[in-house]
Protein backbone atom coordinates (compact mmCIF):
# COMPACT_ATOMS: atom_id res chain seq x y z
CA UNK A 1 0.00 0.00 0.00
CA UNK A 2 1.67 3.75 -1.21
CA UNK A 3 1.09 5.07 2.62
CA UNK A 4 3.03 4.95 5.56
CA UNK A 5 3.61 1.60 7.14
CA UNK A 6 4.20 3.34 10.43
CA UNK A 7 1.22 5.01 11.85
CA UNK A 8 -2.37 5.60 11.76
CA UNK A 9 -4.33 7.30 9.13
CA UNK A 10 -7.97 8.30 9.51
CA UNK A 11 -9.93 8.12 5.72
CA UNK A 12 -12.96 9.94 6.68
CA UNK A 13 -15.84 12.47 5.36
CA UNK A 14 -16.04 15.72 7.96
CA UNK A 15 -19.97 15.72 8.30
CA UNK A 16 -19.46 11.22 8.57
CA UNK A 17 -21.23 10.29 12.61
CA UNK A 18 -19.22 7.23 11.28
CA UNK A 19 -16.16 8.61 11.19
CA UNK A 20 -16.69 11.17 14.18
CA UNK A 21 -17.14 7.73 16.52
CA UNK A 22 -13.32 6.93 15.21
CA UNK A 23 -12.37 10.41 15.98
CA UNK A 24 -13.79 10.85 19.26
CA UNK A 25 -11.76 7.34 20.32
CA UNK A 26 -8.61 8.50 19.22
CA UNK A 27 -9.07 11.55 20.90
CA UNK A 28 -9.95 9.99 23.90
CA UNK A 29 -6.85 7.73 23.94
CA UNK A 30 -4.72 10.17 23.05
CA UNK A 31 -3.36 9.04 19.69
CA UNK A 32 -2.16 11.14 17.08
CA UNK A 33 -3.13 10.41 13.82
CA UNK A 34 -3.44 11.86 10.08
CA UNK A 35 -6.70 12.73 8.97
CA UNK A 36 -7.64 12.11 4.91
CA UNK A 37 -10.58 13.78 3.53
CA UNK A 38 -12.23 11.82 0.88
CA UNK A 39 -14.64 13.31 -1.52
CA UNK A 40 -17.00 10.30 -1.46
CA UNK A 41 -18.26 11.90 -5.27
CA UNK A 42 -14.09 10.60 -6.35
CA UNK A 43 -13.13 8.30 -4.18
CA UNK A 44 -9.45 7.88 -3.42
CA UNK A 45 -7.47 4.89 -4.85
CA UNK A 46 -6.50 4.47 -1.27
CA UNK A 47 -9.87 4.38 -0.09
CA UNK A 48 -10.64 1.48 -2.68
CA UNK A 49 -7.84 -0.30 -2.09
CA UNK A 50 -8.40 0.05 1.82
CA UNK A 51 -11.53 -1.17 1.65
CA UNK A 52 -12.40 -3.15 -1.52
CA UNK A 53 -15.42 -4.37 0.08
CA UNK A 54 -17.85 -1.37 0.52
CA UNK A 55 -15.19 1.18 -0.51
CA UNK A 56 -16.77 3.52 2.68
CA UNK A 57 -15.22 5.73 4.89
CA UNK A 58 -14.14 5.52 8.15
CA UNK A 59 -11.14 3.62 7.16
CA UNK A 60 -8.94 3.19 9.74
CA UNK A 61 -5.05 2.68 8.93
CA UNK A 62 -2.45 1.17 11.33
CA UNK A 63 1.10 0.05 10.59
CA UNK A 64 -0.28 -0.54 7.11
CA UNK A 65 -3.50 -2.95 8.34
CA UNK A 66 -6.88 -1.55 7.00
CA UNK A 67 -9.90 -1.69 9.43
CA UNK A 68 -13.27 -0.76 8.11
CA UNK A 69 -16.50 -0.35 9.94
CA UNK A 70 -16.95 1.99 12.36
CA UNK A 71 -18.01 0.21 15.67
CA UNK A 72 -15.36 -2.41 14.68
CA UNK A 73 -12.69 0.45 14.36
CA UNK A 74 -13.58 1.73 17.55
CA UNK A 75 -13.01 -1.56 19.29
CA UNK A 76 -10.19 -2.00 17.44
CA UNK A 77 -8.74 1.37 19.16
CA UNK A 78 -10.14 0.23 22.57
CA UNK A 79 -8.22 -2.81 22.49
CA UNK A 80 -4.63 -1.87 20.81
CA UNK A 81 -4.74 1.49 23.40
CA UNK A 82 -5.98 0.01 26.41
CA UNK A 83 -5.84 3.64 28.49
CA UNK A 84 -9.36 5.00 29.17
CA UNK A 85 -11.15 2.04 28.41
CA UNK A 86 -14.44 2.49 26.34
CA UNK A 87 -15.95 -0.85 27.00
CA UNK A 88 -16.51 -2.21 30.10
CA UNK A 89 -14.41 -5.24 31.83
CA UNK A 90 -17.27 -6.98 32.79
CA UNK A 91 -18.83 -9.53 29.85
CA UNK A 92 -22.43 -8.79 30.80
CA UNK A 93 -22.08 -5.10 30.57
CA UNK A 94 -19.77 -5.52 27.41
CA UNK A 95 -22.61 -7.35 26.04
CA UNK A 96 -24.99 -4.64 26.83
CA UNK A 97 -22.70 -1.62 25.52
CA UNK A 98 -22.28 -3.79 22.33
CA UNK A 99 -26.08 -4.39 21.64
CA UNK A 100 -27.01 -0.66 22.05
CA UNK A 101 -24.44 0.77 20.06
CA UNK A 102 -25.58 -1.75 17.62
CA UNK A 103 -29.12 -0.76 17.94
CA UNK A 104 -27.74 2.94 17.45
CA UNK A 105 -26.07 1.43 13.98
CA UNK A 106 -29.53 -0.30 12.97
CA UNK A 107 -31.93 2.29 13.73
CA UNK A 108 -30.97 5.92 13.72
CA UNK A 109 -29.08 6.79 10.01
CA UNK A 110 -31.48 4.71 8.19
CA UNK A 111 -34.18 6.56 10.09
CA UNK A 112 -32.89 9.95 9.60
CA UNK A 113 -32.27 9.14 5.81
CA UNK A 114 -35.95 8.51 5.77
CA UNK A 115 -36.81 12.03 7.33
CA UNK A 116 -35.12 14.30 4.80
CA UNK A 117 -35.64 11.93 1.77
CA UNK A 118 -39.58 11.17 2.03
CA UNK A 119 -42.92 13.43 2.04
CA UNK A 120 -46.38 12.52 3.28
CA UNK A 121 -47.10 9.11 4.84
CA UNK A 122 -43.72 7.78 4.80
CA UNK A 123 -42.22 11.20 6.27
CA UNK A 124 -44.76 10.77 8.84
CA UNK A 125 -44.12 7.44 9.40
CA UNK A 126 -40.11 8.23 10.28
CA UNK A 127 -40.73 10.89 12.67
CA UNK A 128 -42.77 8.39 14.69
CA UNK A 129 -40.25 5.96 14.49
CA UNK A 130 -37.52 8.46 15.07
CA UNK A 131 -39.27 9.62 18.36
CA UNK A 132 -39.92 5.76 19.67
CA UNK A 133 -36.12 5.01 18.88
CA UNK A 134 -34.94 7.95 20.76
CA UNK A 135 -37.30 7.49 23.55
CA UNK A 136 -35.91 3.73 24.12
CA UNK A 137 -32.09 5.07 23.92
CA UNK A 138 -33.32 7.70 26.50
CA UNK A 139 -34.71 5.47 28.95
CA UNK A 140 -31.40 3.08 28.79
CA UNK A 141 -29.28 6.12 29.71
CA UNK A 142 -32.41 6.71 32.43
CA UNK A 143 -30.44 9.37 34.90
CA UNK A 144 -26.79 8.31 34.29
CA UNK A 145 -24.20 11.07 33.53
CA UNK A 146 -23.38 8.63 30.47
CA UNK A 147 -24.63 5.64 28.91
CA UNK A 148 -21.33 4.47 30.49
CA UNK A 149 -22.01 5.20 33.58
CA UNK A 150 -19.87 7.47 35.48
CA UNK A 151 -17.35 6.94 32.36
CA UNK A 152 -17.84 8.26 28.74
CA UNK A 153 -17.80 4.96 26.98
CA UNK A 154 -18.51 2.65 24.30
CA UNK A 155 -21.85 3.49 23.26
CA UNK A 156 -22.06 7.61 23.94
CA UNK A 157 -19.22 6.96 21.34
CA UNK A 158 -21.36 5.39 19.13
CA UNK A 159 -24.30 8.03 19.51
CA UNK A 160 -23.17 11.20 20.39
CA UNK A 161 -22.05 11.94 16.44
CA UNK A 162 -26.00 11.79 15.70
CA UNK A 163 -26.52 14.68 18.31
CA UNK A 164 -24.95 16.88 16.03
CA UNK A 165 -28.26 15.66 13.17
CA UNK A 166 -30.98 16.41 16.12
CA UNK A 167 -31.27 19.81 14.09
CA UNK A 168 -32.07 18.45 10.84
CA UNK A 169 -34.32 15.57 12.68
CA UNK A 170 -36.41 17.69 14.38
CA UNK A 171 -36.52 20.42 10.74
CA UNK A 172 -37.33 17.92 8.53
CA UNK A 173 -39.64 15.51 11.19
CA UNK A 174 -41.31 18.92 12.62
CA UNK A 175 -40.83 17.14 16.31
CA UNK A 176 -38.82 18.70 19.47
CA UNK A 177 -36.23 16.31 20.67
CA UNK A 178 -35.70 18.30 23.52
CA UNK A 179 -39.42 18.02 24.37
CA UNK A 180 -39.68 14.15 23.30
CA UNK A 181 -35.90 13.51 25.44
CA UNK A 182 -34.84 16.06 27.21
CA UNK A 183 -32.14 13.67 29.48
CA UNK A 184 -30.80 12.90 25.37
CA UNK A 185 -30.32 16.80 25.13
CA UNK A 186 -29.00 17.33 28.43
CA UNK A 187 -26.55 14.15 27.66
CA UNK A 188 -25.54 15.32 24.73
CA UNK A 189 -24.75 18.74 26.03
CA UNK A 190 -22.65 16.82 29.03
CA UNK A 191 -20.53 14.81 25.87
CA UNK A 192 -19.81 18.24 24.44
CA UNK A 193 -18.00 19.15 27.13
CA UNK A 194 -15.78 16.70 26.29
CA UNK A 195 -13.04 18.11 23.67
CA UNK A 196 -12.94 14.87 22.07
CA UNK A 197 -16.60 15.77 21.24
CA UNK A 198 -16.16 19.01 20.81
CA UNK A 199 -13.68 18.86 18.27
CA UNK A 200 -15.04 15.55 16.37
CA UNK A 201 -18.60 17.15 16.08
CA UNK A 202 -19.78 20.35 13.28
CA UNK A 203 -22.44 22.86 14.61
CA UNK A 204 -26.07 21.15 14.12
CA UNK A 205 -26.75 23.80 11.35
CA UNK A 206 -24.05 22.81 9.30
CA UNK A 207 -24.92 19.58 9.28
CA UNK A 208 -28.73 20.53 8.08
CA UNK A 209 -27.06 22.23 5.15
CA UNK A 210 -25.39 19.47 4.26
CA UNK A 211 -28.77 17.76 4.83
CA UNK A 212 -30.15 20.58 2.28
CA UNK A 213 -27.33 19.84 -0.24
CA UNK A 214 -28.50 15.64 -0.21
CA UNK A 215 -32.00 16.98 -0.53
CA UNK A 216 -30.73 18.87 -3.98
CA UNK A 217 -29.05 16.03 -5.10
CA UNK A 218 -31.83 13.74 -4.84
CA UNK A 219 -34.37 15.94 -5.56
CA UNK A 220 -36.25 16.28 -2.58
CA UNK A 221 -38.00 19.40 -2.32
CA UNK B 1 -15.78 -24.30 35.45
CA UNK B 2 -19.33 -26.46 36.56
CA UNK B 3 -22.14 -24.97 34.99
CA UNK B 4 -25.71 -26.44 36.05
CA UNK B 5 -28.07 -26.66 33.55
CA UNK B 6 -29.99 -23.54 35.26
CA UNK B 7 -27.94 -21.26 34.50
CA UNK B 8 -28.16 -21.16 31.19
CA UNK B 9 -31.12 -21.15 29.15
CA UNK B 10 -31.39 -20.38 25.21
CA UNK B 11 -34.60 -19.55 23.86
CA UNK B 12 -34.53 -20.25 19.80
CA UNK B 13 -36.14 -21.77 16.98
CA UNK B 14 -34.99 -25.09 15.74
CA UNK B 15 -34.49 -23.90 12.13
CA UNK B 16 -33.00 -20.19 12.93
CA UNK B 17 -29.46 -20.53 11.76
CA UNK B 18 -29.01 -17.54 14.22
CA UNK B 19 -30.15 -19.99 17.36
CA UNK B 20 -27.94 -22.53 15.86
CA UNK B 21 -24.64 -20.16 16.08
CA UNK B 22 -25.38 -20.16 19.74
CA UNK B 23 -26.06 -24.12 20.35
CA UNK B 24 -22.66 -24.53 18.47
CA UNK B 25 -20.90 -22.23 20.46
CA UNK B 26 -21.91 -23.81 23.50
CA UNK B 27 -21.31 -27.09 22.44
CA UNK B 28 -17.83 -26.28 21.34
CA UNK B 29 -17.12 -24.81 24.82
CA UNK B 30 -18.65 -27.73 26.43
CA UNK B 31 -21.48 -25.90 28.00
CA UNK B 32 -24.73 -27.46 29.59
CA UNK B 33 -28.08 -25.04 28.99
CA UNK B 34 -31.78 -25.88 28.99
CA UNK B 35 -33.29 -25.40 25.48
CA UNK B 36 -36.57 -23.70 25.25
CA UNK B 37 -38.62 -23.82 21.48
CA UNK B 38 -40.24 -20.65 20.88
CA UNK B 39 -43.40 -20.62 18.34
CA UNK B 40 -42.57 -17.60 16.55
CA UNK B 41 -45.99 -17.20 15.66
CA UNK B 42 -47.25 -17.09 18.96
CA UNK B 43 -43.80 -15.87 20.99
CA UNK B 44 -43.81 -16.82 24.55
CA UNK B 45 -43.96 -14.03 27.41
CA UNK B 46 -40.45 -14.61 28.72
CA UNK B 47 -39.18 -14.14 25.17
CA UNK B 48 -40.76 -10.89 24.51
CA UNK B 49 -39.84 -9.38 28.35
CA UNK B 50 -36.17 -10.59 28.05
CA UNK B 51 -35.94 -9.21 24.32
CA UNK B 52 -38.42 -6.10 24.51
CA UNK B 53 -36.38 -4.38 21.69
CA UNK B 54 -36.57 -6.46 19.41
CA UNK B 55 -38.94 -9.36 20.24
CA UNK B 56 -36.46 -12.19 18.35
CA UNK B 57 -34.73 -15.06 18.85
CA UNK B 58 -31.66 -16.40 19.81
CA UNK B 59 -31.80 -15.08 23.53
CA UNK B 60 -29.70 -16.29 26.05
CA UNK B 61 -30.30 -16.29 29.80
CA UNK B 62 -27.37 -16.57 32.09
CA UNK B 63 -27.71 -16.26 35.86
CA UNK B 64 -31.18 -14.99 34.83
CA UNK B 65 -29.60 -11.51 32.53
CA UNK B 66 -30.64 -12.12 29.30
CA UNK B 67 -28.05 -11.23 26.55
CA UNK B 68 -29.65 -10.96 22.73
CA UNK B 69 -28.38 -11.07 19.60
CA UNK B 70 -26.12 -13.74 18.07
CA UNK B 71 -22.75 -12.62 17.51
CA UNK B 72 -22.85 -10.47 20.70
CA UNK B 73 -24.23 -13.80 22.48
CA UNK B 74 -21.10 -15.35 20.98
CA UNK B 75 -18.63 -12.83 21.87
CA UNK B 76 -20.43 -12.74 25.45
CA UNK B 77 -20.21 -16.47 25.63
CA UNK B 78 -16.46 -16.34 24.64
CA UNK B 79 -15.38 -13.54 27.55
CA UNK B 80 -17.08 -15.70 29.93
CA UNK B 81 -15.52 -19.07 29.29
CA UNK B 82 -12.20 -18.81 28.38
CA UNK B 83 -11.47 -22.38 27.49
CA UNK B 84 -11.71 -23.56 23.63
CA UNK B 85 -11.32 -19.86 22.43
CA UNK B 86 -13.72 -18.60 19.39
CA UNK B 87 -12.05 -15.53 18.94
CA UNK B 88 -8.85 -14.83 18.16
CA UNK B 89 -6.29 -12.87 20.60
CA UNK B 90 -4.49 -10.63 18.20
CA UNK B 91 -6.83 -7.45 18.23
CA UNK B 92 -6.00 -6.77 14.25
CA UNK B 93 -7.60 -10.36 13.28
CA UNK B 94 -10.48 -9.59 15.92
CA UNK B 95 -11.13 -6.89 13.72
CA UNK B 96 -11.47 -8.94 10.48
CA UNK B 97 -13.20 -11.26 12.17
CA UNK B 98 -16.17 -8.29 13.38
CA UNK B 99 -15.84 -7.21 9.64
CA UNK B 100 -16.65 -10.37 7.95
CA UNK B 101 -19.35 -11.43 11.04
CA UNK B 102 -21.06 -7.64 10.34
CA UNK B 103 -20.57 -8.66 6.29
CA UNK B 104 -22.01 -12.25 6.71
CA UNK B 105 -25.40 -10.52 8.34
CA UNK B 106 -25.58 -7.11 6.12
CA UNK B 107 -25.47 -8.47 3.15
CA UNK B 108 -24.70 -11.91 2.92
CA UNK B 109 -27.45 -13.18 4.50
CA UNK B 110 -30.01 -10.56 2.74
CA UNK B 111 -29.31 -11.57 -0.36
CA UNK B 112 -29.47 -15.20 0.33
CA UNK B 113 -33.09 -14.27 1.49
CA UNK B 114 -33.93 -11.80 -1.31
CA UNK B 115 -33.50 -15.14 -3.18
CA UNK B 116 -35.39 -16.92 -1.54
CA UNK B 117 -38.11 -14.24 -1.42
CA UNK B 118 -38.39 -13.44 -5.20
CA UNK B 119 -38.78 -15.39 -8.76
CA UNK B 120 -38.32 -14.52 -12.71
CA UNK B 121 -35.59 -11.82 -13.56
CA UNK B 122 -36.07 -10.39 -9.83
CA UNK B 123 -34.20 -13.39 -8.47
CA UNK B 124 -31.69 -13.74 -11.05
CA UNK B 125 -30.65 -10.37 -10.03
CA UNK B 126 -31.00 -11.64 -6.01
CA UNK B 127 -28.76 -14.90 -7.32
CA UNK B 128 -25.75 -12.17 -9.08
CA UNK B 129 -25.80 -10.57 -5.49
CA UNK B 130 -24.95 -13.57 -3.69
CA UNK B 131 -22.37 -14.36 -6.31
CA UNK B 132 -21.40 -11.13 -5.95
CA UNK B 133 -20.77 -11.55 -1.75
CA UNK B 134 -19.06 -15.25 -1.83
CA UNK B 135 -16.84 -13.66 -4.86
CA UNK B 136 -15.32 -11.26 -2.04
CA UNK B 137 -15.53 -14.40 0.63
CA UNK B 138 -13.75 -16.31 -2.22
CA UNK B 139 -11.22 -13.84 -2.33
CA UNK B 140 -10.26 -13.57 0.68
CA UNK B 141 -9.65 -17.04 1.16
CA UNK B 142 -7.72 -17.46 -1.96
CA UNK B 143 -5.35 -14.44 -1.08
CA UNK B 144 -6.46 -12.38 1.29
CA UNK B 145 -6.90 -12.46 5.52
CA UNK B 146 -7.86 -16.19 5.41
CA UNK B 147 -5.26 -17.17 3.09
CA UNK B 148 -4.22 -21.08 3.38
CA UNK B 149 -6.50 -21.51 6.01
CA UNK B 150 -9.09 -24.81 6.67
CA UNK B 151 -11.42 -22.78 8.49
CA UNK B 152 -11.94 -18.89 9.09
CA UNK B 153 -10.45 -19.53 12.52
CA UNK B 154 -7.23 -21.39 11.78
CA UNK B 155 -6.97 -25.07 12.32
CA UNK B 156 -9.79 -25.08 14.73
CA UNK B 157 -13.67 -23.40 13.97
CA UNK B 158 -13.78 -19.85 15.18
CA UNK B 159 -16.63 -16.97 15.51
CA UNK B 160 -16.42 -16.01 11.88
CA UNK B 161 -16.74 -20.05 10.69
CA UNK B 162 -19.73 -20.36 13.49
CA UNK B 163 -21.51 -16.98 11.64
CA UNK B 164 -20.86 -18.01 8.59
CA UNK B 165 -21.32 -21.59 8.66
CA UNK B 166 -24.89 -21.51 10.11
CA UNK B 167 -26.62 -20.12 7.45
CA UNK B 168 -24.64 -21.57 4.92
CA UNK B 169 -26.76 -24.64 4.52
CA UNK B 170 -29.46 -22.87 3.30
CA UNK B 171 -27.74 -21.77 0.05
CA UNK B 172 -27.74 -25.52 -0.53
CA UNK B 173 -31.69 -25.79 0.28
CA UNK B 174 -32.06 -22.86 -1.65
CA UNK B 175 -30.51 -24.55 -4.77
CA UNK B 176 -32.35 -27.45 -3.86
CA UNK B 177 -36.04 -25.95 -3.50
CA UNK B 178 -35.55 -23.58 -6.54
CA UNK B 179 -33.03 -24.73 -8.98
CA UNK B 180 -30.73 -21.94 -8.49
CA UNK B 181 -27.14 -22.03 -8.29
CA UNK B 182 -25.43 -20.54 -5.37
CA UNK B 183 -22.65 -22.29 -4.63
CA UNK B 184 -20.97 -23.41 -7.49
CA UNK B 185 -18.15 -25.39 -6.57
CA UNK B 186 -16.19 -24.37 -9.74
CA UNK B 187 -17.34 -20.52 -9.13
CA UNK B 188 -15.98 -20.91 -5.27
CA UNK B 189 -13.72 -24.09 -4.77
CA UNK B 190 -12.45 -22.66 -1.74
CA UNK B 191 -15.87 -21.41 -0.03
CA UNK B 192 -16.72 -24.68 -1.16
CA UNK B 193 -14.52 -26.76 0.77
CA UNK B 194 -14.86 -25.05 3.78
CA UNK B 195 -18.46 -25.59 4.18
CA UNK B 196 -18.04 -29.22 3.50
CA UNK B 197 -15.07 -29.18 6.30
CA UNK B 198 -17.48 -27.20 8.46
CA UNK B 199 -20.58 -29.45 7.80
CA UNK B 200 -17.84 -32.54 8.69
CA UNK B 201 -17.17 -31.33 12.50
CA UNK B 202 -18.67 -34.04 15.08
CA UNK B 203 -20.53 -30.35 16.71
CA UNK B 204 -21.72 -28.84 13.58
CA UNK B 205 -23.58 -32.05 12.70
CA UNK B 206 -25.10 -32.44 16.22
CA UNK B 207 -26.25 -28.85 15.69
CA UNK B 208 -27.81 -28.63 12.32
CA UNK B 209 -31.27 -30.12 11.68
CA UNK B 210 -31.23 -32.77 8.69
CA UNK B 211 -31.03 -31.39 4.96
CA UNK B 212 -34.59 -33.43 4.36
CA UNK B 213 -36.51 -31.62 7.01
CA UNK B 214 -34.84 -27.84 5.96
CA UNK B 215 -35.65 -28.82 2.51
CA UNK B 216 -39.58 -29.56 3.28
CA UNK B 217 -39.63 -26.54 5.64
CA UNK B 218 -38.31 -24.28 2.95
CA UNK B 219 -40.51 -25.96 0.07
CA UNK B 220 -43.87 -25.37 2.54
CA UNK B 221 -42.90 -21.19 3.02
CA UNK B 222 -41.81 -21.02 -1.07
CA UNK B 223 -44.79 -22.83 -1.53
CA UNK B 224 -47.27 -20.25 0.64
CA UNK B 225 -45.03 -17.31 -0.65
CA UNK B 226 -45.98 -18.28 -4.30
CA UNK B 227 -49.19 -18.82 -3.72
CA UNK B 228 -49.97 -15.17 -2.13
CA UNK B 229 -48.46 -13.73 -5.16
CA UNK B 230 -50.65 -15.73 -7.09
CA UNK B 231 -53.69 -15.28 -5.77
CA UNK B 232 -53.51 -11.29 -4.99
CA UNK B 233 -54.07 -8.39 -7.42
CA UNK B 234 -50.95 -7.23 -9.16
CA UNK B 235 -50.66 -3.94 -7.08
CA UNK B 236 -51.03 -6.11 -3.80
CA UNK B 237 -48.50 -8.93 -5.41
CA UNK B 238 -45.86 -6.36 -5.44
CA UNK B 239 -46.75 -5.62 -1.78
CA UNK B 240 -46.80 -8.71 -0.61
CA UNK B 241 -43.88 -9.59 -2.06
CA UNK B 242 -41.87 -6.84 -1.42
CA UNK B 243 -43.44 -7.54 2.26
CA UNK B 244 -42.16 -11.19 1.49
CA UNK B 245 -38.74 -10.05 1.05
CA UNK B 246 -38.40 -7.54 3.96
CA UNK B 247 -39.56 -9.51 6.38
CA UNK B 248 -36.81 -12.18 4.88
CA UNK B 249 -34.06 -9.70 4.85
CA UNK B 250 -35.28 -8.24 7.86
CA UNK B 251 -32.94 -7.06 10.87
CA UNK B 252 -30.29 -9.69 11.82
CA UNK B 253 -31.04 -11.91 14.86
CA UNK B 254 -34.20 -12.83 12.74
CA UNK B 255 -34.43 -15.74 11.17
CA UNK B 256 -34.72 -15.27 7.46
CA UNK B 257 -36.88 -18.04 6.27
CA UNK B 258 -39.09 -18.36 9.29
CA UNK B 259 -40.44 -14.60 9.49
CA UNK B 260 -40.69 -14.50 5.73
CA UNK B 261 -44.36 -14.85 4.93
CA UNK B 262 -46.13 -14.94 8.42
CA UNK B 263 -46.64 -11.24 10.71
CA UNK B 264 -44.33 -11.69 12.86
Amino acid sequence: MATAAKGVVLLDFWVSPFGQRCRIALAEKGVEYEYKEENLWDKSPLLLKANPVHKKIPVLIHEGNPICESLVIVQYIDEVWSNNPLLPSDPYERAQARFWADFVDKKIYECGTRLWKLKGEAQEEARKDMIEILKLLEGELGDKKYFGGETFGFVDVAFVPFSAWFYSYETCGNFSVEKECPKLVAWAKRCMERESVSKSLHDPHKVHEFVGHLKKMYGVE
Amino acid sequence: MEQSPSCLKLFGSWASSYTHRVQLALKLKGLEFEYMEEDLTNKSPSLLLYNHVYKKVPVLLHLDRPIVESVIILEYIDETWTDHPIMPIDPYERAIARFWCHFADDKLGPAAGAVFGSSGEDQKAAVCQVHENLKLIETELREGAFKGRRFFGGDKIGILDIVLGCGSYWLAVFNEVMEVKLVDSEAFPLFHAWLRDFEEQKEVKEIIPAIDTLLEYARGIRQMMLSLKDTTSSTTTTTTTAAATTAATNNSNNNLVIESGTSV
